[in-house]
């Protein structure tokens, strides 16, 4: 039973069928076998929140999945959400307000992100601080990351900052 | 890291799922959720030969609530507990608790079964079971079992559950009329194991404790449900009262010492948890700060 396991999964809209050893977790799938390396892998236990991705519509922890629990699963990575255009403005607020430096943290925040301001539509400074109180940067010190959330948040609402 | 190699099944029932772990039990493990499992391996605290993966196990997820009792099935996401409407009216300790459990992208995936089974004495849902007086129900080759939460967590990382046996689901009485709560943890940032906590459910009346159980967890090998809770049932509270319980708390508490806390600091957050605890249920903000002096 150690022997690879076949499994079938749509990853950013495409059919994919893979053979996978059990113990290959999602965010090496995505990174090795499907060259989909905007999914990053920071600290392997859950901490650092750089591999965050979607399964179902609900962020997870890709480095805590195993490629073969995503069968039958949608997979979305950073690169569906931003071809699709579905992330553009929040890219562009992380520019404008300098959100990002190394950009290493940088796909797992803006799915972190997304993720809340699709729930909650006007979240407080807060609120976006706890959802995103599971990823790690250490670049900014965060203020910059909490100020493009916001103002993506105002943006999508019609608000004025 | 990286996970060691091991053999993979995805059960396809609970029969399959039981199958599977008298054949293997000693040497498997069962993955639910996975967000305690994956980490430890991955850092190769453990190196099971096999993973049952229970993940597809419909008939284990979901909440029922009949004549006064609260079913939770093992399979169930912290997200879903923390959205679900039956556990805010009949479980509400629940939705409080579980807001503190790690962050989004980890209650997306982790569930109640897998947490409770994983019996880490600082995570929260071992001590609201306490409070709650939960029954743990596990399915095994003999059947079905019915542990009450007193007697299911042994220490750290250890249950009452045999290796041939899956927790199914939880049994909780549905929260008494009146009844109120408080959860409280500390924290060094928001959803980072606790470095103490609090769970607890109170009857008041007349500005006195009718009844009050408290789950402390993180500061011992297992959670703890305080008897030194009795010392603050029917009695006028003052300040001298609390300062007795915070002495018979002291003597319960058996603190570990790790890389965030020594046990002292342990033993002097409990109190504050206490303090705070009693002074939010009978609205008496004079004891707030009572653990300070």
């Amino acid at each position: 039973m150690t022997t690879a396991v076949v499994i079938s999964l749509v990853v950013n809209g495409e059919r994919i069928e893979a053979s996978v050893l059990p113990r290959l977790n999602l965010a090496d799938f995505l990174r090795e076998h499907l060259k989909l390396t905007g999914t990053h892998v920071g600290c392997e236990h859950g901490v650092c929140g750089a591999c965050t991705v979607r399964i179902d519509g609900d962020i997870v922890r890709s480095c805590l999945m195993l490629a073969v629990q995503t069968h039958g699963a949608a997979v979305e990575t950073i690169e569906g959400v931003s071809d699709n255009g579905e992330v553009a403005d929040l890219q562009s607020a992380f520019r404008e307000r300098n959100a990002l430096q190394c950009g290493f943290c940088t796909p797992g925040m803006l799915m972190a992100a997304q993720d809340l301001l699709k729930q909650s539509p006007s979240p407080d400074r807060e609120q976006i601080r706890e959802h995103l109180s599971g990823n790690y940067c250490r670049c900014t010190g965060y203020q910059a990351i909490v100020d493009a959330v916001e103002a993506t948040a105002r943006a999508r609402s019609g608000r004025s900052s | 890291m990286k996970a060691s190699a091991f053999a993979y099944a995805r059960a396809a029932s609970v029969e399959h799922a039981l199958e599977l772990l008298i054949a293997h039990g000693e040497t498997a493990k069962v993955l639910s959720g996975g967000q305690s499992l994956l980490p430890a391996m991955n850092l190769r605290l453990i190196s099971p030969e096999l993973i049952i993966d229970i993940g597809e196990l419909s008939e284990l997820r979901g909440v029922v609530v009949r004549e006064g009792v609260v079913t939770i099935g093992a399979l169930t996401r912290h997200a879903d507990l923390l959205r679900a409407p039956e556990i805010a009216t009949h479980a509400p300790l629940l939705t409080k608790a579980v807001a503190h459990i790690a962050h989004p992208a980890i209650r997306n995936r982790g569930t109640i079964g897998g947490s409770l089974a994983h019996a880490d004495p600082a995570s929260e849902l071992p001590a609201c079971m306490l409070a709650l007086g939960a029954t743990i129900i596990a399915r095994g080759p003999g059947g079905e079992r019915r542990i009450p939460a007193a007697e299911f967590f042994t220490g750290i990382y250890e249950t009452a559950l045999a290796p041939q046996e899956l927790l199914v689901a939880i049994e909780l009485p549905a929260c008494p009329q009146g009844a109120t709560h408080f959860f409280h943890e500390f924290a060094r940032r928001h959803g980072d194991y606790a470095l103490a906590g609090l769970a607890a459910q109170a009857i008041v009346r007349d500005g006195r404790f009718a009844d009050l159980r408290l789950g402390f967890f993180a500061v011992g090998d297992r959670p703890l449900l305080a008897s030194s809770a009795g010392k603050l049932v029917d009695v006028a509270m003052t300040p001298e009262v609390l300062t007795e319980t915070f002495a018979a708390l002291d003597e319960e508490l058996d603190p570990l010492e790790d890389q965030q806390a020594t046990p002292a600091m342990r033993r002097h957050l409990a109190k504050v948890l206490l303090a705070r605890c009693v002074s939010s249920l009978l609205d008496r903000p004079d004891l707030r700060a009572e653990a300070r002096a």
